[in-house]
């Protein structure tokens, strides 16, 4: 098989490859909001704890 | 002194939401006004032929009417909510699915019943023929119910969030839908001149869990709210 | 058990366990996505009816899956932390909603790229197409109470009693809109119980991995929520110094 073949999907590359960029974009997007919630959690409790210190 | 009863208590409850709907009067007109009003609008936007009215008729009043019915829905628990009311029936020391029941019921008279009292009207206009007149009213009498009983549910989820209306409809439609596909097909198959007995026993399946479920979900619902 | 549970579930335990579990998540989820990847798209033979288009069930399929196995776990943590008011599950809950939702996005969105080819529109009324439209709607209305209401306590307990409305629901609205269906038109979808082993492996690797990259997720949204929900506290300053 050749890779010409294999990106021409029997001519339903224009279905196939959306779908399978669409999931892939998803899931990435996914991981990257959850690492970025994530970051922003620590970095308000940071500064959360920072203005304790400040006031006590 | 001694303490009051379920019956009583459902039943000094109910009259007292109904006298204040009664008062405020738009409250209870407003919903039968936007039914008749949005009905009026689908032979203008598609066709004033008889043969094509009566083809989309039963979806036409079944949407129109949740509509509508949503419309009145956010008003069920918020001026008890806001006046204090709903904390003293929360207090009471009546269980609180039973006053909900009692709510939901009272709401379904000043809300729901109309709808269904104007909607031969309505069918009649959409050229629904006369026979299936039983069917508009009866399905619409379990879809109000069911949208009364459900949608209580939202509203107590909803008591005092900002936005609060739309995200009502938000949570309550898609809880609906089922009840607008049996609904909307026991009119269709009447209207065609077939038995609707199929549909209707399932909305009525539908309706019963929906009065038995909905008030035990809705206390919870209040109770989380008045927190 | 019960004190080994309640110390798991304890914010700081679970903070550290979670940060050590998720490269034990997030690696097999990587792999085996990969492997039914290559699976899906260069092994498995082609589907004698719908030629090289039938690869698309290969992220369709496990999509859907995946919506409703987090609907349902959604509905279960909200249940618990409704019943015995635990923090950590109402957490759960509110971080898999919107894993949820995108799951149920793509699922919908490779069903309509799916059936633009086979039926030749890009939206059929189909049961399972229907059905998975009305619950991106419940996702999306337990995403939208949770975020309009202040206080996270009654955030929580409020999305939590939709998420139990909505999960007795969901098969209410499943079989209504197959029956509806039925009665408009015959059921369009293939019959998938005649695959092959070698057809089927690539989706249940995918299935899998989607599952394991779930898990990862999770937890890492979970961290967030526990150090966003976590007011005060000693372990806190000590896990942010580091």
């Amino acid at each position: 098989m050749n890779l010409s073949d294999f990106f021409y999907m029997g001519g339903y590359a224009a279905f196939l490859w959306p779908a399978y960029g669409l999931v892939l974009s998803v899931l990435v997007y996914n991981v990257w909001s959850a690492r970025r919630a994530h970051q922003e959690a620590r970095r308000a409790a940071v500064r959360r704890l920072q203005m304790e210190e400040t006031r006590s | 002194m001694q303490p009051t009863g379920l019956l009583r208590a459902g039943a000094l409850l109910y009259s007292r939401d109904l006298k204040l709907a009664f008062r405020r009067w738009e409250q209870v007109t407003q919903p039968v006004v936007f039914f008749l009003m949005v009905t009026t609008l689908f032979p203008l936007a598609l066709s004033p032929d008889t043969a094509q009215l009566r083809q989309v008729a039963a979806g036409i009043v079944w949407v129109a009417a949740l509509l509508s019915a949503l419309l009145a829905l956010e008003f069920m628990f918020r001026s008890d909510y806001e006046d204090g009311t709903l904390e003293q029936l929360v207090l009471s020391g009546q269980p609180l699915w039973w006053l909900a029941l009692v709510k939901a019921l009272a709401h379904w008279t000043v809300s729901g019943l109309p709808l269904v009292v104007a909607s031969p009207l309505v069918a009649a206009s959409l050229a629904v023929p006369t026979e299936a007149q039983a069917t508009v009213v009866v399905s619409l009498i379990l879809g109000t119910g069911i949208l009364s009983f459900l949608g209580a549910v939202g509203a107590g989820l909803t008591l005092g969030v900002r936005r609060g209306s739309v995200l009502l409809s938000l949570l309550v439609l898609p809880l609906t839908m089922p009840a607008l596909i049996f609904g909307a097909r026991a009119v269709d198959l009447s209207i065609m001149g077939d038995s609707s007995r199929g549909p209707l026993l399932l909305l009525t399946a539908m309706f019963i869990l929906s009065l038995t479920l909905g008030p035990f979900a809705t206390s919870a619902a209040l109770k989380v709210s008045m927190e | 058990m019960w004190t080994w549970f309640h110390k798991l579930a304890s914010p700081p335990h679970f903070y550290r366990i979670a940060g050590l579990t998720i490269p034990w998540f997030s690696w097999p989820a990587l792999i085996l996505i990969l492997v039914g990847l290559y699976g899906g798209l260069v092994l498995a033979p082609m589907d004698y009816q719908q030629g090289e288009g039938f690869r698309i069930f290969y992220v369709h399929v496990p999509s859907a899956i995946m919506s409703m196995f987090i609907y349902s776990t959604m509905a279960i943590a909200a249940g618990i932390g409704l019943i015995w008011r635990m923090k950590l599950a109402h957490a759960v809950a509110a971080a898999s909603a919107p894993i949820g939702a995108w799951f149920t996005f793509c699922a919908l969105a490779t069903g309509s790229l799916w059936g633009k080819p086979m039926w030749g529109t890009w939206w059929v009324w189909d049961a399972r197409l229907t059905s998975e439209l009305i619950l991106l709607f419940l996702y999306l209305g337990f995403i939208a109470l949770r975020s309009s209401i202040e206080d996270p306590q009654r955030a929580d307990r409020s999305a939590a009693v939709l998420a139990l409305v909505g999960v007795i629901n969901l098969p209410v609205i499943h079989y209504s809109v197959v029956w509806w269906n039925s009665l408009h038109q015959g059921s369009t979808m293939f019959n998938p119980g005649a695959m092959s082993i070698q057809m089927k492996w690539p989706a249940l690797a995918m299935l899998f991995g989607f599952m394991l990259y779930y898990g990862a997720v999770l937890f890492v949204r979970l961290r967030a929520e526990v150090i966003r929900r976590e007011r005060n506290a000693a372990w806190l300053r000590e896990e942010l110094a580091r």
